[in-house]
């Protein structure tokens, strides 16, 4: 589904990433894990299709299409879904209008008409539900005022909904309390399917307890420098990342 | 001859058209003296420091259009409010047209200036009110003179007016360049509520130049909305000079939508002559290419225990220019007086400048006054967020906009207005979807 091939990117004249190869499945979960500046989230913003990342070098295709000279709103449309570290708050732009105005525009662009109200009802009541979101939440501003596990619900709600055939949950877990970290990992395991995939960037292996990856990679300094199985997790978990440092820089 | 001295000069041709024996006529004599002295301001005066209206006043306007020109209602229905009943007094080329118009004498006077300066059963209202809230500036004292035609609304106490007053002034560009001096006078009498839309809409690209005094007197409890849709033409300026005077209780608001228009200046003037009085002046701005909007409020609290609350937001792309300068007045006798105030702007483009200048003058000891302004660009990361859920960029910064401009909009309480003005900002934006937030 996904493919990045020696992926070079850099902000501001700075290279953060410098050469990843990432092939992701339907169906699969990969897991990203790194130490702090590896470029984790870089990564997962230059697969959105943020504008202040420059893509040097290499290829990130989806279904065979290459991707990185497409705007962040037409990759939505594809299906990539980035859930933010940090939810942006919009004064004035309540949840739900949110909501209905990123599903409607998706559908324009895909040659759909609007969704019926009713039936966009009825979705936003099953995904507020699977996510545990009081309705009075719903016509709030969005993120305004939200706690950081509001927000990070908040991201998974707004997953729920657009249905992503890609979708890429950085630092989903951090500002999380066990309940929330329990209710968000439940909502993305329902929401998985062998039709879908999931890369979920963590610093820590916490979450990975609840949403349990086929492949971990650790990202070190704009590099993979070693992928594995979930078992990876548990080891980083317990040794840190030094190790792999030395092991890199050996 | 410069327009000055072709205004001056045509004065005497204006008096074979007036009827000089009128009171109101001394009026107008003395008001053309004052104008003769003070001319146009320019920048050399500080509430004029950032407005030069020489690019305006270069034209050869027409001061009297020398036909009758008529319209048809189905060409200029859109300019309307139109899916609800409203009265209309509408003008065209500065006449009045009754066939686009719908006056009533029918417990309440909704009508002509000119037929309220002329006729007797008016006289008392005309002498008690009549340029008793307008200042003795240049511009207002250009407008007295030439004084006669607009719109008139007396309500009388305890009435509800259910239906909204449309005033539309409409030029056709017959003439090459037209010069407008509509005058309004609208009195409200105790306990009455009234709520009037106005409107300045050209319908050619020729220059026209608007000169507008609007006196409002809103008597004890009354209450009085006003709505200024400034949506015009390129080629048309409008100078917009109110004047508002409160008894005690009344409320008095005025919403001010800016979107068009080559220059466009609102002199707001409240003065708030009773105690547990409560004005309102808000207004949204979107403006671009070169165009200029200078809202200039003043807010003059004369007793105790009153409120006023001002709320202004700004959106200037291209080379567009704007001004605020919001002056607050409390006496020392007008104690526990909340004044608010504030001005927020985006602007979009580097060449779009807006200058904002609260200016307080607290003489009381007693009171809660606040202000703020703000000059931001559009919020890249909140961009790049509403992208990212499949908002394209036009629709996402279009949205971000009209939710910045969204809280002046909540305390309008015609929701046709609501409506139109939000499909106005929509068009504005270029975009289509239908925000309901």
């Amino acid at each position: 589904m996904l493919k990045i091939k020696n992926l070079h990117a850099s902000v501001e004249d700075k290279a953060i990433l410098r050469g990843i190869d990432l092939e992701v499945k339907p169906g699969e979960v990969h897991a990203i894990m790194g130490p702090n500046g590896s470029g984790k989230s870089t990564l997962a913003s230059v697969v959105a299709g943020k504008e202040e990342y420059e893509v040097d070098k290499g290829e990130i295709s989806l279904d065979g299409e290459d991707i990185e000279e497409l705007s962040a709103e037409e990759r939505a449309h594809k299906g990539v879904f980035m859930s933010f570290q940090y939810p942006v708050e919009i004064p004035g732009v309540s949840v739900t209008n949110f909501m209905k105005t990123a599903i409607n525009e998706t559908r324009k662009a895909k040659g759909l008409d609007d969704m019926p109200a009713n039936e966009m009802l009825k979705m936003i009541r099953e995904k507020s539900e699977l996510l545990e979101i009081d309705r009075k939440f719903l016509s709030r501003s969005l993120n305004e005022g939200f706690s950081g596990g509001e927000k990070k619900r908040n991201e998974i709600f707004q997953m729920a909904m657009l249905e992503p055939k890609l979708a890429i949950l950085d630092e989903t877990d951090s500002g999380l309390d066990i309940d929330a970290l329990r209710i968000v990992a439940n909502g993305v395991n329902k929401l998985k399917s062998k039709d879908n995939a999931v890369i979920v960037i963590t610093h820590y292996q916490r979450l990975l307890d609840y949403i349990v990856p086929d492949y971990v990679h650790v990202l070190y300094d704009g590099r993979i420098v070693k992928s594995g199985t979930k078992e990876l997790a548990h080891e980083l978990e317990e040794k840190g990342y030094d190790w792999i440092k030395e092991e890199v820089n050996a | 001859m410069d327009l000055k001295d072709k205004l001056v000069s045509s004065f005497m041709a204006f008096e074979n058209t007036v009827d000089i024996d009128a009171p109101v006529h001394d009026v107008r004599s003395e008001a053309i003296k004052t104008f003769e002295d003070e001319g146009f301001p320019s920048k050399r005066d500080e509430a004029w420091k950032y407005t030069s209206l020489n690019s305006v006043l270069k034209h050869d306007y027409s001061v009297f259009p020398k036909q009758e020109n008529a319209i048809e209602y189905s060409d200029v229905k859109k300019y309307f409010i139109h899916d609800i009943d409203t009265y209309k007094i509408v003008f065209i080329d500065g006449k009045y047209s009754s066939h686009l118009s719908q006056t009533t004498h029918d417990g309440i006077d909704v009508c002509l200036m000119s037929a309220a300066l002329s006729k007797p059963k008016y006289r008392l209202i005309i002498e008690n009110y009549f340029n008793k809230a307008a200042t003795k500036d240049g511009l207002s004292s250009l407008n007295t003179a030439f004084s006669q035609e607009g719109a008139y609304i007396h309500i009388p106490k305890n009435k509800l007016v259910e239906k909204p007053i449309q005033i539309i002034h409409f030029s056709t560009g017959n003439e090459s360049a037209l010069m407008l001096q509509p005058r309004n006078l609208i009195v409200v009498d105790e306990n009455s509520h009234v709520q009037i839309i106005e409107r300045h809409q050209s319908l050619t690209e020729n220059p026209v130049l608007t000169n507008s005094v609007t006196e409002i007197f809103t008597n004890k409890r009354a209450i009085v909305d006003y709505y200024k849709i400034q949506n015009d033409k390129q080629s048309a300026s409008l100078i917009d000079n109110t004047f508002i005077k409160q008894k005690r209780e009344s409320h008095a608001s005025v919403h001010t939508f800016s979107f068009g228009g080559q220059l466009t200046r609102n002199n707001l003037n409240f003065y708030q002559n009773g105690e547990r009085i409560d004005s309102t002046l808000k207004g949204v701005t979107i403006i671009g290419d070169k165009q200029h909007v200078d809202h200039n409020t003043l807010v003059h609290h004369i007793e105790p225990n009153c409120e006023s609350h001002q709320d202004y937001k700004g959106i200037f792309g291209d080379k567009s220019t704007g001004v605020f300068n919001g002056k607050v007045v409390v006496d020392k006798i007008a104690q526990k007086t909340n004044a608010f105030q504030a001005n927020n702007n985006i602007l979009l483009s580097d060449k779009a400048s807006i200058n904002t200048k609260p200016q307080l003058e607290i003489f009381a000891d007693d009171v809660k006054c606040s202000h703020g302004c703000t000059i931001g660009q559009l919020d890249d990361s909140a961009m790049f967020y509403m992208r990212s859920r499949g908002i394209p960029e036009k629709e996402a910064k279009a949205l971000l906009m009209f939710a910045f401009s969204n809280n002046v909009l909540d305390s309008v309480k015609i929701p046709e207005i609501k409506q139109r003005i939000t499909k106005l900002i929509a068009n504005k934006l270029g975009v289509s979807i239908g925000f309901d937030l």
